[in-house]
């Protein structure tokens, strides 16, 4: 199963809605719902970050009998220090995006503490690749 | 504890009217920061904050949350609004500040039933 979002940056009001729409999809598979769970987390970060941090991006979905695996591509500034990037409490984002509750720097926390597997490739001024991975049977 | 029990006994503000009324309060979490709630919130519990933007019923949707507090007086965004009454997510709202909202909830729940 194979699904895609184009994601715009700077629009807030949408983000989630890829999260939302893998969340129904991984309800009707009757997959664990403490796997649905943390895999809602990851996407959802991931996605609020091309929003918050990059221009555009696409977020690939494929899901077989196993796993559930997200790409999130996007065209933005990329990241230089990604160890620095994974800190929690480590942003650059704007004073706006703060006030309204974004930019925590807990986002790359909480996509790699409710993923199996996470990979992220950067290249600054093009853009950055986020890859999740999630077992359904990893116990 | 329901949704429409917690109004009655704290006198709350229900902007979605009657959207989610019999949701069952099982905790509370309380935060203005949203990637804590996305990573630590937990399903059922009530979330106190004073974010009014549409993003906070995407959060309390995908972390099955079982309704929004808005403290001190603040209204919901009309967006947020619409969104919260489609999902049957309910937003309610106080004059209370978040301490104090925070520790009625807290002691209404752990009372005895
Ligand atoms: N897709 C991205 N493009 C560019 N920079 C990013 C991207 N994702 C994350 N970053 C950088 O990593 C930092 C930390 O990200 P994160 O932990 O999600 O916190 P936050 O988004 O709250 O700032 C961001 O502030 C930003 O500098
Ligand atoms: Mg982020």
């Amino acid at each position: 199963m194979h699904f895609r979002y184009k994601i715009e940056g700077g629009d807030f009001t949408n983000a989630g809605s890829t999260a939302s729409a893998v969340k129904k999809v991984l309800k009707q598979l009757n997959i664990d719902p403490v796997i649905i769970k943390r895999t809602v987390v990851g996407i959802y970060e991931a996605e609020v970050n091309i929003v918050a941090h990059a221009y555009n991006g696409v977020i690939d979905v494929d899901i077989d009998e196993n796993r559930i695996f997200a790409r999130f591509e996007d065209a933005g500034p990329g990241i230089p220090d990604i160890t620095k990037a994974m800190e929690e409490g480590y942003s650059t984002a704007s004073e706006i995006v703060r006030e309204m509750g974004f930019g925590a720097g807990m986002g790359l926390s909480n996509i790699k503490n409710n993923s199996d597997k996470l990979e992220i490739i950067s290249q600054v001024g093009k853009g950055t690749t986020v890859e999740i991975t999630n077992y359904f049977n990893s116990k | 504890m329901k949704v429409a029990e917690l109004i009655t006994q704290l006198s709350l503000t229900a902007f979605t009217g009657k959207a989610g009324l019999d949701r069952e309060i099982e905790g509370g979490y309380v935060s203005d920061l949203l990637s804590d709630v996305m990573g630590h919130s937990q399903a059922g519990q009530i979330w106190i904050t004073l974010q009014t933007h549409k993003n906070v019923i995407a959060i309390a949707s995908l972390k099955d949350l079982s309704a929004v507090i808005l403290v001190k007086g603040n209204t919901p965004g009309e967006e947020a609004l619409a969104q919260a009454i489609e999902e049957g997510i309910p937003i309610l709202g106080t004059q209370m500040d978040t301490f104090e909202i925070a520790g009625r909830i807290y002691n209404l729940l752990r009372q005895p039933s």
